[in-house]
């Protein structure tokens, strides 16, 4: 209540000052009066009673202040005059204030926007209730695993699920879920959303409320339910449906089966993946009839589930991670695939299942960018750093020309906190605004940068929610920066004795050495800053470079890829492998095709497959067999991809179902199994499950790369697509042509509709497949040859400010050198021995820098190490460069003075 | 003047001003006399300090000011003490009262 009072009545002297001034006045000069009146009564002469009174009860002036200064709101008021003086100040100068804010901006930007991302993959929680007793339940460090591996998170099997949901004990529910892709086009083109896969307690351990309708319960989730009903996420519901509370009950198709759309979720609510959203859920229960013969339900290996729960109260992970230690034993046996082979039996039998935290949702951009990115903010931050720096010196430039009225000031009384306190609001001001412009910023890199994350087939969500942390992080950037840039040029210009700067009269003939000293540091350090960040710039840009340029073994420019899916026509397995040759021998008569071939597994996709190998036509193998990874493929294939075959022969029609099995392997394997002799002829077992198929070498090619650049050749094994027993229903086509690849598209379009309408294509590229997966490498090398930009940008500012004051400070010094006979080559000389000792101090300070900040890269880079000498060295002779040209601009001017100009100045 | 005015006990300036208020409404400088008067010239208030504390009582709703005519018909803001004023005066007063008792004691048992 008196708190409030205080406020009003604070605020009331505040807006209406003037008034309140005017009652002060009035009161005070009542007072006094009334005791010079007394004084007078009591004989005391007119002058001396108001001598006497001013000496008794204090000056009206003082009092004043003194009652004035004595409420909250003079603090305000103080402040507000500062702030309205440096707002003077810098529109005065308003080129350093542009410069200025542009680099705070910049700075504070960049490390808004990278944490803004941090904060969503890393730091936030999932917005459900309670998501702190939210765990993960998975086998803790599995290894590797036999069996179909699908989804992203591909945790646990249906089988270890069911047991599960039986036996924990730890958490009052559980719930299963996998993420996919549903078509949910009628017919005809292809439409696909990110769909997801929940078991029916999904959205009731969440706490999920429906936006609309109902959401999934374990009544909707019953064995054998078929397709039936599905829930959509709000977005979906938005833009697919216009926000319709119609929707409820409509008929939604999922891979051609019509589900009933029961409800929506929540706009707030985006699965528990970070980094991904959904648009349709629907019951673990319908998978078999939506992926049919694909279905993962029903495979025993089929992984292509993850399980989270919600912890008991009372429960912590650790006791709910031993309870499911201890049921580990029986429920793997409960869930071993029969059809598992006895060493694949023995591993599977011995997995231990965990519990993980899990209260911020789990996401593979995590695994992927975490580190990328606290790296990236690192590098802004050392931006900020930099900045600051070019701030900080340039302040201090300001401040050494405004000594003299400071010394003015503090000689007329001013106390130096008050002073400090004015200095400080410029930095403050400053720092303020660079936040907002630089926050105003954020919003729109971080947008890019997920634009840039993102990929056509992988579309990447992120919350950019505002919230309070990312507010605090703003906003400590900025006091932050302001502390660092503004106080020591406040403490110093403080600092100043006025008899000194008054007695100095309008210039000294050098500069006092330690006031510049502070500027050296400044500037050796941003050297040594900022050759960090070109260094780091080059070691990514050269690491892209060398996966870019590396030779996978393969064309992989002008390479078309078309997914072809044929389910929708229903064709016996007998027909498909017929169905999907006549295709490509129609596609290869399209004219611009120069070859085309067929292939499971395209290069460099990230998808797989491995199987045992065990050599010769007999016998087994002493300990595991050892693994090489597999490709299934029609004639034409090496061609196609224009990989070398070095022996031996591609295979061609005479290979077929019923002829025996012929294999074309690749170098490492021929290493690997025939130890440098021809493998022609040779012959080995495939181990698939339980059965074992037996191959024949028929030829030998050219080492490639098979799922990811960075790894090193691994021994390969093709076989023929003609004699695989599990043709499937869709097919994969490598398409090489003269022509552009779009024109192509519409003539193997047209070519598939001749055949049959129904069937499904999506095109793509090869080169963009390949570039998918170095998304990060390319995100890295740009993002940080952007930093490196921006810091010697700004190095370069800071260096050529520096020189030029110093020149300036040196005028007299330097006219007196020239008046008595000095060359202007030796002036410039002069200043840039002066530069050279900054740059070189800088430098040998970088170098070290950059070398122990390069180790935290090591594992991001290819084909070179962070102390590789080349890209130091080109970052060294960069920066020598841009410093050279710096100061060289000012020491020529130096030179070019005319000295009599000078010393008549004086 | 009998002593040299001493120095005000911190915090009890407040309360002496709400003492001088109890009997009527008064202005500033009738508080000072009043305030020198009682104590025999003992507390002798400067202007600051005292208008400082009107400002402070006011603003926690103390005592509440009025610009009146005085006796000699010049323009004065007059304080009068608010129910709340009241209420905070009889609370110190026995609060004072105790704890001079018991410094009392204690001075007087050595």
């Amino acid at each position: 209540m008196s708190m409030l009072r205080s406020i009003t009545s604070g605020l009331r002297s505040l807006f209406r000052k003037q008034r309140v001034g005017q009652e002060l006045d009035e009161e005070l000069h009542g007072f006094l009066e009334m005791a010079t009146e007394e004084k007078i009564n009591q004989g005391v002469s007119r002058k001396d009673a108001l001598r006497e009174v001013r000496l008794e009860r204090g000056s009206l002036e003082i009092t004043k202040e003194e009652v004035r200064t004595a409420g909250w709101e003079s603090l305000v008021e103080t402040l507000w005059q500062d702030l309205r003086y440096s707002t003077r100040q810098l529109r005065a100068n308003s080129l350093f204030t542009a410069a200025a804010l542009l680099s705070l901006a910049l700075g504070i930007g960049a490390n808004t926007a990278i944490f803004q991302l941090i904060d969503a993959v890393r730091l936030r929680t999932l917005p459900v209730r309670n998501p702190q007793e939210i765990a993960k339940v998975a086998i803790d460090h599995r290894g590797g695993a036999s069996g179909n591996f699908s989804s992203r998170y591909p945790d646990l099997t249906f089988a270890m699920w069911e047991q599960i949901q039986g036996q924990q004990r730890g958490f009052s529910e559980v719930f299963a879920w996998g993420p996919t892709i549903f078509n949910i086009a009628p017919g005809g083109e292809v439409h696909n959303v990110q769909g997801l896969w929940v078991s029916g307690e999904f959205f009731e351990t969440l706490g999920v409320e429906p936006a609309l309708g109902r959401l999934l319960n374990p009544a909707d989730d019953q064995p054998g339910c078929g397709s039936a009903v599905a829930a959509i996420s709000y977005p979906f519901w938005q833009h697919e449906f216009g926000g319709e509370r119609s929707v409820v009950d409509q008929t939604l198709t999922i891979n051609r089966r019509p589900f009933r759309i029961i409800g929506v979720t929540p706009p707030d609510f985006t699965g528990v993946e970070v980094g991904r959203s959904f648009d349709v859920a629907a019951p673990l229960c319908s998978e078999p009839s939506a992926d049919q013969e694909y279905s993962l339900l029903k495979s025993r290996s089929g992984w292509w589930l993850s399980v989270m729960g919600r912890l008991k109260p009372g429960w912590t992970i650790e006791r709910a991670s031993a309870q499911l230690r201890a049921i580990s034993p029986g429920l793997f046996e409960a869930a071993l695939p029969p059809e598992f082979n006895p060493s694949n039996a023995k591993h599977f039998l011995q997995y231990k299942l965990g519990a993980f935290p899990a209260d911020s949702g789990i996401s593979y951009l995590r695994r992927d960018y975490e580190k990328p990115l606290w790296l990236l903010l690192g590098l802004a931050g050392l931006v900020l750093l930099i900045a600051s720096a070019n701030l900080a010196s340039l302040m201090l430039a300001r401040a050494s020309t405004r000594e003299r009225e400071i010394g003015v000031r503090l000689a007329l009384g001013a106390g130096r906190g008050r002073l400090i306190r004015q200095l400080l609001a410029e930095s403050l001001l400053l720092a303020l605004m660079g936040a907002a412009l630089g926050a105003l910023l954020a919003r729109n890199l971080s947008q890019v940068l997920v634009a840039s994350l993102s990929t056509q087939r992988d579309p990447l969500f992120v919350d950019f929610g505002t919230d309070w942390q990312m507010l605090g992080f703003t906003i400590g950037l900025a006091v932050l920066t302001c502390i660092l840039f503004g106080l020591a040029p406040a403490l110093r210009a403080a600092r100043v004795s006025p008899g000194v700067v008054l007695k100095e009269g309008t210039r000294g003939t050098t500069a006092g050495r330690s006031r510049f000293g502070l500027r050296r540091i400044l500037v050796v350090s941003q050297i040594a800053l900022s050759l960090a960040l070109p260094v780091g710039a080059l070691l990514f840009a050269r690491s892209l470079n060398n996966l870019v340029g590396l030779d996978a073994g393969f064309r992989q420019d002008g390479i078309l890829m078309a997914d072809i899916d044929f389910t929708p026509l229903n064709l016996p397995k007998e027909a498909r492998t017929a169905f999907a040759d006549n295709l490509l021998q129609r596609v290869r008569a399209i004219p611009g095709v120069e070859a085309a071939a067929l292939a499971s597994i395209v290069p460099l996709s990230g998808n797989g497959i491995g199987h045992d190998i065990l050599w010769g036509e007999a016998g087994e193998p002493t300990g595991d067999a050892p693994v090489a990874a597999f490709n299934i493929v029609s004639p034409g294939y090496f061609d196609t991809l224009q990989t070398k075959i070095l022996a031996g022969r591609d295979f061609d029609d005479h290979d077929k179902s019923g002829s025996p099995n012929v294999a074309i392997v690749n170098e490492a394997f021929a290493k690997q199994f025939a130890e440098g002799v021809s493998p022609l002829g040779m012959k080995f077992r495939v181990r698939r499950q339980q059965t074992t198929w037996l191959y024949e070498i028929i030829g030998l090619v050219r080492n490639t790369k098979y799922s990811d650049l960075r790894e090193d050749f691994q021994p390969i094994v093709y076989t023929a697509k003609a004699q695989y027993d599990k043709p499937g229903t869709d097919a994969q086509m490598l398409v090489r042509s003269r022509d552009g690849l779009m024109g192509i598209t519409a003539a193997i379009r047209n070519t598939a509709t001749e055949v049959n309408p129904n069937m499904d294509i999506a095109f793509s590229t090869l080169r963009t497949t390949i570039e998918d997966g170095l998304l990060r490498d390319r995100l890295m090398a740009r993002l940080s040859g952007f930093f490196a930009a921006l810091a010697l940008l700004l190095a370069v500012v800071g260096l050529y400010g520096v020189v030029s004051y110093m020149v300036a400070q040196r005028r007299n010094e330097i006219a007196i050198r020239m008046a008595l006979g000095a060359e202007p080559a030796s002036i410039v000389k002069l200043v840039m021995r002066e530069s050279g000792t900054l740059l070189l101090a800088g430098a040998l300070i970088g170098t070290a820098v950059a070398l122990a900040g390069g180790r935290a890269a090591t594992a991001m880079l290819f084909g070179l190490k962070p102390s590789d000498p080349v890209t130091l060295g080109t970052a060294l002779l960069s920066l020598s460069f841009v410093a050279a040209l710096a100061s060289l601009l000012p020491a020529e001017r130096a030179s070019r003075h005319d000295p009599m100009m000078a010393l008549r100045n004086e | 003047m009998v002593d040299k005015p001493s120095d005000l006990v911190q915090g009890t300036l407040d309360m002496l001003i709400l003492k001088t208020l109890a009997l009527e409404p008064m202005h500033g400088y009738g508080i000072a006399i009043r305030l020198e008067q009682m104590s025999q010239g003992v507390f002798r208030v400067n202007a600051g300090s005292l208008f400082v504390a009107f400002q402070r009582l006011e603003r926690v709703g103390l005592i509440k000011g009025e610009w009146r005519a005085t006796e000699n018909s010049r323009r004065a803001k007059y304080y009068a003490l608010t129910e709340r004023g009241r209420k905070r005066l009889n609370r110190e007063t026995q609060q004072w009262g105790r704890q001079v008792a018991a410094i009392a004691r204690i001075l007087e048992a050595s």
